[in-house]
């Protein structure tokens, strides 16, 4: 389809404001751009129907089963979206008066309490905006509750081979070395692994319980143990909370921070990128380290955006958190644990499951086999899966399992749609081996075949030209 | 209570014997016990309707102000309808990142217009598909410049106090030096600068109109500091770019700013909207999500993200960033209002903000003890002294007013096209009151 570019005409738009009513004046000389920006000149209606066009070439969780792993895509309520688009809320300044913001700090404040009891946590800030954003905030108040205690000499961060890319990242950009931790063979934290590297230069441990294979650690107790044993203190990334949320907390089993991901765990829209939220909890000893905003709070503590974060997404996970309740909350994670494990009773029938044991929310199938028999890649099944209207799971990830398919159904979805993706992917074992050949150049019937990504990194055109 | 499972009691108990357990206790035999099931502290659930009721209460607690005179990096612009309504729409709203190019056209090519509107409206080649905020933007782009000889930031006194406090933690966060240029007359010190620009200074970050709503010499700044061998990051209102010189015009190396005034509202600050561009030269630096063309195996112009060696799911800790979710919908956002407004109604926004804050600035000091306080030419905000400060502004607060932010020295005001003549008069005319 054309771009909005494509569409313009000069001399085209609509008039949104009235002529200016006080003087005009201008900008000193010199100052000015030397042309106007070539934007758009469109009608309203050809805008309209732009965007409809691009709209209908979206697959969202609300059109379709979306079950990529570590995503946790949960159906978004639309009473959620409701509440945020209130005008109490969006028409609120920032800097406005206390008086005028009682009902923004009283949402603040109320989500605050339920997420600190979901997680065991003693306080939190909002102002992260994402997930990885989260990471690095929590990673921030273990280096600065070293520095505070004049302890320099830790300068590595513990984070297991089968951690997201974000973890390495962020501790990177925290100034620490990273230090892997092997997986065992149970896909879990292999303690003699984690005691050989334990010492007085470890800052901390970053790990998500369940890890990113589906498998809730049954030694975390003596992890953070073992951690807290050597001075280091111990980050939970909530990227998997939604397995447990509810039935265990980060804090019961030893952890001194926590991020969350609302937009994962909390069901509030991803946005085709974002915005997210990525809150950040901590137990008491750590709550002078949390950040602050300059022009809202005042003080010199770290600020790791302006004011106090994606507010209205805290407003969408709080009316998700008050629909759900005490019974609620671990009622949504059991059924995200049952229905994975449900989705991977059936496909166990045909596919390997990288580790064959119950699973959490998530679990990870081993297409190494498949493909030394047939040559069909996880890639190839994953685009086959979209000329079926279903979204792809995570593939490759994580990079301890060759050949990855990793699938995360969430609690939101119903056994018939469980039953029909199950029905879809042993057609696509058979399939494998009967004609491969198709399954290499899939999908078939999708917006568009597969696309040249070498040519794009080689050759980039990153906007279009004038 | 209300519940978003489908599954109901007797499906579930078939469906744990089609697992083969017996309970969900089982489902989690590796939790141990002392921390299953915790006694939790929450409210009983809600049905739609109560929760409905309990955020709109909440919701009521707030005051909306009819007539906003604050900005200080939210700014209150008028937002034209169709902007609301397009990314509210369900696909757009509830789709990932785009990994599968294949089923997310739709949001590739709205972040490769998005990005090349952004491309326009700064001068630069290359943008990425947003960031979390002006203050991180501004923050990656110092890491951006960062290598091992060149290991200090300068950042003008004169920026946003938030942009300041993040460009220092993250340069905390990588044991990296940030400095501060002071400011002269409420801009950037020329002389002071000449003299910090030292060979390990990486870059300089100054932001342009500044905090105080004054036009820096945008300019010649860039010439010095590319003089000393550094890069030069420029900080800009997009607003303001309809009519202002570009970044690129003014030199700088990468253009960073606060999206969320192309159509985003104020939201008590976010989500908002970081963009990022930059120069040919330096496209393989730039963090986060990036969508380039390229053509399907069927030869037709198709889109995806691209570039993604810089990016942590790739190279893990030697990523340029840890960034993933970004702010994808405030771009879309900020997309349709660009293309809403197109070049004519931006700059229109941009010269009736300026012509609306110059007004107020020449009625607000005509009064006895209100005076401008720095000198200078400004876009849309301007400070000023004010007697009885606290009692001016509760006063404008009881008319539905918001006025200017009190900061050290003065208050900070700002005017956008939202607000008509007759209610900066009536603005002006309870401050007289006030004074008199």
């Amino acid at each position: 389809m054309n771009l909005i570019f494509e569409k313009s005409v000069p001399g085209r738009g609509t008039e949104y404001l009235p002529e200016c009513d006080v003087p005009e004046v201008s900008l000193p000389e010199g100052m000015g751009r030397a042309d106007p920006p070539k934007l758009p000149e469109v009608s309203e209606t050809d805008l309209s129907r732009h965007y409809t066009e691009l709209c209908r070439r979206v697959h969202g969780v609300n059109s379709g089963f979306y079950p990529l792993g570590s995503c946790t895509m949960k159906y978004n309520p639309r009473i959620d979206e409701e509440m945020a688009a209130l005008p109490g809320f969006t028409g609120i300044h920032p800097l406005a008066p206390r008086s005028a913001t009682e009902g923004c700090r009283e949402v603040l404040d109320m989500a605050k309490k339920l997420l600190c009891e979901i997680t065991g946590m003693e306080d939190m800030t909002f102002q992260p905006a994402a997930g990885a954003h989260g990471e690095f905030t929590g990673v921030l108040l273990i280096k600065q509750y070293h520095d505070a205690r004049g302890d320099k000499k830790r300068c590595k961060i513990l984070v297991p081979d089968s951690a997201h890319g974000t973890n390495p990242a962020t501790a990177a950009m925290c100034g620490y070395q990273i230090v892997n931790i092997p997986s065992g063979p149970d896909g879990c934290v292999d303690l003699d692994a984690l005691k050989a590297v334990l010492g007085e230069d470890i800052a901390g441990l970053m790990l998500t319980n369940p890890n990113t294979v589906g498998i809730f650690d049954k030694n975390i107790l003596e992890i953070t143990r073992l951690v807290h044993g050597a001075g280091g203190l111990c980050y939970y990334d909530g990227a998997n909370l939604n397995a447990v949320m509810g039935l265990a907390r980060p804090g019961d089993m030893g952890f001194d921070c926590v991020h969350l991901n609302l937009h994962k765990t909390f069901a509030t829209p991803h946005g085709g990128g974002g915005p997210g939220a990525g809150a950040v909890g901590c137990k008491g000893f750590l709550a002078e380290y949390l950040p602050k905003s300059r022009l809202m709070d005042g003080g010199e503590g770290i600020q790791v955006r302006a004011f106090a974060g994606n507010f209205l997404v805290v407003v969408k996970a709080l009316a998700y958190l008050l629909t759900l309740g005490r019974e609620g909350v671990p009622e949504a994670a059991e059924n995200a644990v049952l229905n994975a494990n449900y989705l991977l009773a059936k496909l166990k029938a045909r596919y390997r499951p990288a580790y064959d044991r119950l699973c959490m929310h998530e679990f990870v199938l081993d297409l190494s086999e498949l493909k030394k028999e047939t040559g069909v890649t996880a890639l190839d099944v994953a685009k086959t899966l979209i000329d079926y209207g279903i979204h792809p799971p995570t593939m490759y990830f994580p990079l301890i399992v060759h050949e990855a398919l990793m699938l995360e159904p969430t609690e939101t979805e119903s056994r018939e749609t469980l039953d029909h993706a199950a029905e879809v992917f042993l057609k696509l074992y058979d399939l494998a081996h009967e004609d491969p050949a198709y399954m290499h150049e899939a999908p078939h019937h999708a917006q568009i075949r597969r696309p040249d990504e070498v040519r794009a990194a080689r050759n980039p055109i990153l906007c279009q030209p004038e | 209570m209300g519940s978003y499972i489908p599954s109901t009691p007797a499906e579930r108990q078939e469906m744990l014997s089609a697992v083969g357990v017996a309970s969900f206790r089982e489902l989690y035999r590796d939790v141990p016990e002392e921390m299953y099931r915790p006694e939790l502290d929450l409210p009983e659930g809600k049905s739609e309707l109560e929760v409905a009721r309990s955020l709109s209460a909440m919701a009521e607690k707030n005051r909306v102000f009819p007539t906003v005179l604050r900005g200080a990096g939210a700014y209150d612009h008028y937002i034209p309808s169709i902007v609301k309504y397009i990314p509210a729409k369900e696909e757009f709203l509830t789709a990932y990142t785009p990994y599968q190019a294949e089923m997310s056209q739709g949001i590739l090519q709205s972040i490769f217009e998005y990005q090349t509107m952004i491309c326009r409206l700064t001068g630069m080649d290359v943008s990425n598909a947003s960031v979390y905020d002006g203050a991180t933007a501004a923050a990656e782009a110092a890491a951006m410049c960062r290598d091992r000889k060149r290991r200090v930031t300068l950042i003008s006194a004169a920026a946003h106090p938030d942009t300041i406090q993040t460009v220092k933690t993250y340069c905390y966060a990588a044991g990296a030096e940030l400095r501060l240029i002071p400011q002269k007359d409420g801009r950037t010190d020329l002389e002071a600068l000449a003299a910090m620009l030292t060979p390990e200074v990486a870059s300089v970050y100054v932001q342009q109109p500044n905090f105080y709503g004054l036009l820096e010499p945008a300019q010649e700044i860039g010439q010095a500091v590319h003089a000393a061998g550094a890069m030069y990051i420029l900080g800009c209102n997009p607003i303001a770019l309809a009519i202002l010189q570009t970044p690129r015009e003014a030199g700088a190396d990468i253009a960073v700013g606060e999206g969320q005034p192309l159509g985003m509202p104020l939201s008590y600050g976010g989500p908002y909207l970081g963009f990022m561009a930059t120069t040919a030269k330096y496209m393989r630096k730039l963090p986060g999500r990036i969508v380039g063309q390229t053509v399907d195996a069927a030869g037709e112009r198709a889109y995806v993200l691209s570039l993604q060696a810089r990016e942590q799911h790739i190279r893990r800790e030697k990523a340029s960033s840890n960034i993933c979710s970004n702010e994808a919908l405030c771009a879309l956002t900020a997309g349709v209002y660009m293309a809403a407004m197109g070049p004519a109604g931006m700059a229109k926004a941009a010269r009736e903000s300026m012509a609306k804050a110059h007004y107020l600035a020449e009625k607000l000091c005509a009064l006895p003890g209100v005076e401008r306080v720095h000198g200078g030419a400004f876009f849309h905000e301007f400070v000023t002294t004010l007697p009885k400060t606290a009692e001016v502004l509760s006063a404008l607060e009881d008319a539905g007013i918001l006025g200017g932010l009190p900061i050290e020295g003065g208050v900070l005001w700002c005017a956008t096209e939202k607000v008509s003549r007759e209610a900066l008069d009536r603005a002006v005319e309870i401050v007289k009151e006030v004074l008199s």
